[in-house]
């Protein structure tokens, strides 16, 4: 078995048989803090805003999520983005939402992606068309995200949903998501529960802002026995502006920022509140970094990827070495 | 309806008219028993006799819990509330939109169809029904009668218990079975 993330130049070479183990895999297996961000492809066919994205991150992160047509809006497709995300030296973690392909399709481009040696995946639902660019769009949702968790299992298993057999199954590791805010707040932990046995081995939350409730649901976790076979990486992103504040309380579904924060944000004259936003985030990382049983931090820092190593370095998590180039083994 | 969603050609989530309690115990009547099992084989050997019957299915439960008529019913493993009529189809609990008050993400006027089944399983002691792995939907069985798959065995393995060691639970209904 091969190293983590290939060296730049080597996108699309089949290197091991499907889903070569990576760099992700190998930090959440050596126990180590483990740091993953995100890439969000653009709504063209721009190469370069992928490429630009990934060497900011590159060193910094054990690999960062490329998003599949993020808030339902058309964007390069993941895989590509995955593809372009490793030439420039990230390794990456292809997202794959329920939304816009039925059973045939998911199962067709998660074995593309280990054919193209993605070494990570991440199954999730994904936002309804109704908040996208073309809401008149036929919604597929033909699985759940559950579902989807455990036909990336039943893949590497070895079979299709159908049951026929795979000759060369795929090796990538299983990701998925899970919102600890939303209601119905005492069935969040046991839904990650499902996903797990499902076959999730780790999960990135929605963004953390209430840190108390985080903290319960983690316990909460522990209880169930999930932090032992599931990597939690909390959630965590700047808020750089009043505006982006306002955006993530009233646009997008499933935030949660409790009053305290807004509060904090409002009491900054208005040239500080970027500064403050990113003070807030460096605080929370060093926060959720003491609750027992969280494993690191996938940070969304959406627009803002150049500010991740600053935050990061405050935060006192180092950059992750050897990671652009390949030379550590699992 | 005056105030409509934005669009009403997506599944809206539906309050049971029944309550959980109740319906539970209406399950027990028409558990699968000889008389059912005759009655759904000569309903599927009469088209005519199969076609009223389920117009009557589908009227009854459409009233009562927003049926969609996906033909594998989730039911009695939701509270008795609808998944189907969830905006996503989800099978396996509430997506990660709902908002902080519980309500539905696409239709914001409604209540989230998951928070309901929630709230009526936990109440009649049901709760760890929705710890239950949801299989795949069989898209193959929209429009036709549940009742009448349910009584001929076919809703069999519909769900599986989440257990995560050894065995994994099987996405596939029946290994053995499995086309090759």
């Amino acid at each position: 078995m091969t190293g983590p993330a290939p060296a730049a130049g080597q996108a699309g070479s089949p290197d091991g048989q499907a889903g070569t183990p990576g760099g992700l895999r190998a930090a959440i297996a050596s126990g180590r803090f483990v740091v993953t961000a995100e890439i969000g492809p653009p709504r063209d066919a721009n190469p370069e805003a992928i490429t630009r994205k990934a060497r900011v991150l590159s060193g910094w992160v054990d690999a960062a999520n490329v998003t599949d047509c993020q808030g339902a809006k058309v964007k390069l497709s993941s895989l590509a983005g995955c593809v372009l995300a490793r030439a420039a030296g990230v390794e990456p973690v292809m997202q794959l939402t329920c939304r816009d392909r039925n059973r045939i399709a998911l199962q067709s481009d998660l074995l593309g992606a280990a054919a193209l040696g993605i070494p990570n995946v991440l199954l999730l639902t994904g936002d309804h068309p109704r908040f996208g660019d073309h809401p008149e769009a036929k919604p597929v949702f033909d699985l759940d995200g559950v579902q989807l968790t455990w036909t990336a299992r039943t893949l590497r298993d070895g079979a299709l949903i159908s049951g026929q057999r795979l000759e060369h199954p795929p090796g990538w590791l299983i990701g998925t998501v899970e919102n600890p805010f939303a209601p119905p707040a005492s069935y969040r932990a046991r839904r990650l529960a499902k996903k797990v046995a499902a076959g999730a081995e780790f999960v990135q939350t929605q963004y953390v802002f209430d840190v108390e409730k985080f903290a319960a649901w983690m316990a909460e976790l522990g209880d169930l026995g999930i932090t032992e076979r599931c990597a939690v990486l909390a959630g965590i992103g700047p808020i750089r502006s009043l505006r982006v504040l306002d955006i993530l309380r009233n646009e997008v579904p499933g935030i949660y920022v409790p009053d305290d924060v807004v509060r904090r944000l409002h009491g900054v004259p208005a040239d500080q509140v970027a500064d403050e936003g990113i003070t807030l985030c460096v605080e929370t990382i060093q926060q959720v970094t003491q609750i027992p049983g969280v494993r690191g931090v996938h940070l969304m820092a959406f627009g803002f990827e150049r500010g991740v190593p600053d935050i990061l370095e405050r935060a006192g998590v180092g950059p992750r070495a050897g990671l652009a180039h390949a030379q550590e083994g699992p | 309806m005056p105030s409509e969603s934005p669009a009403s050609g997506w599944p809206r989530p539906t309050r049971p008219r029944l309550s959980a309690r109740f319906a539970y115990g209406l399950h027990a009547l028409v558990a699968p028993r000889p008389f059912y099992r005759w009655l759904a084989a000569q309903l599927e050997r009469h088209p005519l006799l199969g076609r009223w019957f389920t117009a009557g299915e589908r009227i009854t439960k459409e009233q009562i819990f927003g049926c969609q008529m996906c033909g594998q019913c989730a039911l009695p493993a939701t509270g008795y509330a609808c998944p189907m009529t969830c905006p996503k189809q989800l099978r396996n609990g509430p997506c990660g939109g709902v908002s902080p008050t519980g309500q539905c993400e696409v239709h914001p006027e409604m209540r989230c169809v998951w928070v309901v089944a929630f709230e009526r399983s936990e109440k009649a002691g049901r709760g760890r029904d929705l710890d239950l792995l949801q299989r795949p939907v069989d898209r193959r069985e929209l429009g036709r009668s549940s009742w009448v798959n349910y009584w001929q065995g076919r809703d069999e393995g519909l769900w599986v218990a989440a257990t995560s060691a050894d065995p994994a639970p099987l996405l596939y209904r029946d290994p053995a079975g499995a086309v090759q």
